[in-house]
């Protein structure tokens, strides 16, 4: 892999592997009487968000903290980035302080690559605008591999706010890269332009993108999209995108159903869908800190093999 | 004093000469053209080397030199000097200064800087409407005596169509031509980049080039019901040259120009070399292969009129920050000659005398101003091209105060050589010997 992880475009198929594969012996240390192990004994691991977010940076603390690493959460108000100290400052002062690796979330599509050229800490993405979350889609495909093998030639539909998605971009490079028959959908105002040239199939029919599908993955809506005038009402997208028991049945019977979270329940996805026998949306949250750890250990050189024991 | 230019490929589209004449030029003007011109007393002789190109002055009608207010990007000093670097003998320079240049206080001091800085000449263009808000037109009157040659509100599009349409009447009284920065503003919304592949890939807010064209469209019909002049700038999207076409079949009276950046390059490169690269943020946005060949289509056939740089300065610190903060705009004037005789005259794309039509005799022609041709008793600004000459962008040797260019480390073929203004040399290039 290579020194940095901005996004799953950087990744070869080999690589996903060995961070899915890597993840499956982290996994093993989470269900320990004590979840801790050596690994990163030694290494500082800065957590730095400049956006609120609670699933991710609690995840990647988790997994830092499993693997010894020291930990610091640096949460940055949105406010500030416009008044104060630059992002290219602030990263040079954390810098200063010789951290060995810099988690970072931000609001602005390559906020991460600007980091990456400016620093010698390895830079995580956890996140950057509408571009890229690659942990959220290696999670992801780790949650699909566990109910399904293989995730070549399955159907898998996606379905929701495309256009705005950083979650949607990762899981279409990183599902295409091992060989889903990836269905995208969702109004077509919220479709990104161009989006067909990753390979996947675009619809605005959920009924289509869910038909015999083997794994949906349900996109949040934000509701401040309607003052953009994507859609009239969140009523009216319930009714238009909304997945519900009737439209899961037109799935694979043992379909399994995502969502990379917040949710909004009623909106995107009905309660009864979220909490019944096809959702394995908290075993994503609970994956996710088995590939975080996998993630942070890959990337700090895959030093001493005792983790996996 | 005079001087003698002996041995050069004379380009003078405005005369329809293009071969060996000799150019005598007597104090600030042109006195004398024609083959061998016998050598009288008191006249120095340039030996112009076989293959350099002597043609009129080039004239760059798109330029932010940013004084007042914006010193540490540009000064009109630093600008002109990129000027004459870049072979042009005169600029038109953008009023969105700080203080606007909406008023003769404003335009006065444009022009002492400029005499102070005595390199190119300099043409301030005035904003359509006070403080460039888009409500109140500006006191054209007074920008006209004061010297400017054309209002723009550039940066920020003449939002409704009655305040575009007074500003045509209105103009027209005086023959400026209105320049429209053409940009539907509730269609561009957030965008920092061309709607598109590469855009949507990373996850940059887009930009159609609809939100050009629809405006373009809308100048144009306005420019038929005026009969007033409309020039449209920094033309980047092929709907938009359409429109273009469109209005001109019909006679209307309307022009444009194209950048050097949006006739080389694509909105391939906001992904590579460098991802997020800030330098190749610039509005309107770097759009797709097909934009890019329509440019250089339009080029080739005439439908487009000017070539001009939209030399937009940033220093390096506001450049250094996210894609989404980061301003819009790169510098132009020392790289555009080099990639217009690479990427058009080079590739096959336009002659020699096509080139200079675009750079020098149709942006007189536009702002009015003196220029374009090299007859005798015109004003002796002259640009000397090596038109084979191996040239390796570097920043780092920029005259400009600001270093926001994609093309650092480029290399191109042709460049310049020497720039004569009002018979002075104002510029020699250390890498020819024009003997200047």
């Amino acid at each position: 892999m290579k020194k940095d992880l901005l996004g799953i475009a950087d990744l070869t198929p080999e690589d996903i592997y060995r961070v899915l594969e890597t993840a499956d012996a982290m996994r093993e240390i989470g269900q320990r009487p004590i979840k801790k192990v050596p690994t990163l004994r030694g290494k500082t691991v800065v957590n730095l968000f400049y956006e609120p977010s609670t699933r991710t940076r609690t995840s990647f603390e988790i997994a830092e903290k499993r693997l010894s690493a020291d930990t610091l959460n640096v949460a940055v108000a949105a406010s500030s980035v416009l008044k104060g100290e630059t992002l290219v400052d602030t990263a040079m002062n954390i810098e200063a302080m010789a951290p060995d690796m810099i988690v970072l979330r931000h609001a602005s599509s390559g906020a991460c690559h600007l980091l990456s050229r400016i620093c010698k800490s390895r830079i995580i993405n956890a996140g950057d605008g509408m571009h890229e979350h690659p942990t959220q889609a290696l999670l992801d495909a780790f949650t699909i591999r566990e109910h399904k093998k293989d995730i070549a030639g399955l159907k898998i539909a996606i379905v929701g706010d495309l256009l705005h998605s950083r979650v949607l971009r990762s899981n279409a490079l990183l599902l295409t890269k091992l060989g889903a028959d990836l269905w995208v959908c969702g109004p077509p105002t919220l479709l990104p332009p161009g989006i067909e040239c990753l390979g996947v199939h675009v619809t605005t029919s959920v009924e289509e993108a869910v038909q015999d599908a083997d794994v949906i993955m349900m996109l949040r809506i934000q509701q401040e999209r309607m003052q953009g005038a994507f859609f009239p009402s969140l009523r009216e997208y319930f009714n238009v995108f909304g997945m519900t028991r009737e439209r899961v049945s037109l799935a694979k019977p043992d379909v399994i159903i995502m969502h990379p979270g917040p949710m909004n329940r009623g909106v995107e996805i009905a309660s009864d869908v979220a909490d019944g026998p096809y959702s394995v949306i908290l075993e994503q949250v609970a994956n996710g800190v088995a590939v975080r750890m996998a993630v942070l250990y890959l990337l700090a050189g895959g030093v001493e093999d005792e983790t996996a024991a | 004093m005079k001087r003698l230019l002996k041995g050069g490929r004379l380009v003078d589209p405005a005369s329809g000469r293009d071969g060996a004449f000799d150019v005598l030029i007597d104090g600030d003007r042109i006195s004398k053209i024609g083959k061998d011109l016998p050598v009288e007393a008191g006249t120095t002789v340039v030996e112009i080397p076989k293959g350099y190109v002597v043609c009129p002055g080039l004239i760059d009608i798109h330029v932010h030199l940013r004084e007042p207010g914006q010193e540490h990007k540009e000064t009109v000093a630093t600008g002109t000097l990129a000027a004459v670097t870049g072979g042009f003998t005169a600029v038109a320079c953008m009023p969105n200064t700080s203080p606007v240049n909406d008023n003769a206080g404003v335009t006065e001091y444009m022009l002492k800087k400029a005499a102070e800085a005595n390199l190119a000449r300099v043409y301030p263009i005035g904003a359509v409407s006070r403080g460039q808000k888009g409500e109140q037109l500006a006191d054209i009157a007074e920008l006209k005596r004061a010297g400017c040659v054309a209002i723009t509100d550039d940066g920020r599009p003449v939002a409704t169509a009655l305040l575009m349409r007074r500003a045509l009447e209105y103009a027209s009284m005086f023959d400026m031509p209105v320049i429209e920065h053409c940009e539907e503003q509730t269609l561009k919304g957030d965008g920092v980049a061309h709607e598109g592949f590469q855009a949507s890939s990373l996850g940059l807010r887009g930009i159609p080039g609809e939100a050009e064209s629809i405006m373009a469209l809308r100048d144009i019909s306005l420019s038929s019901l005026t009969g007033g002049a409309v020039h449209i700038a920094h033309m980047s999207a092929r709907q938009t040259l359409e429109a273009v076409r469109f209005g001109k079949a019909r006679g209307a009276r309307v022009t444009c120009e194209v950048t050097p950046h949006h006739f080389v390059l694509t909105d391939e490169m906001l992904a590579q070399p460098v991802a997020y690269d800030t330098n190749t943020k610039m509005n309107p946005p770097l759009r797709e292969a097909a934009d890019r060949d329509a440019m250089l289509a339009g080029l080739a056939d005439g439908s487009i009129d000017v070539i001009a740089t939209d030399h937009a300065p940033h220093a390096a610190d506001e450049k250094h920050v996210e894609f989404d903060h980061a301003p819009f705009g790169i510098t132009g004037l020392e790289t555009a000659v080099s990639l217009c005789l690479d990427r058009l005259v080079h590739k096959g794309v336009l002659t020699l005398s096509r080139l200079i039509e675009l750079l020098s005799v149709n942006p007189a022609g536009i702002i009015r101003v003196p220029g374009g041709s090299l007859a005798e008793g015109a004003l002796a600004d002259v640009t000397i091209l090596a038109p084979d000459l191996a040239v390796t962008v570097n920043v780092a040797k920029m005259k400009s105060k600001s270093k926001n260019t994609p093309f650092d480390g480029w290399q191109l073929r042709g460049g310049v050589a020497a720039t004569i203004v009002g018979g002075r040399v104002v510029y020699r290039n250390d890498a020819c010997s024009t003997g200047l």
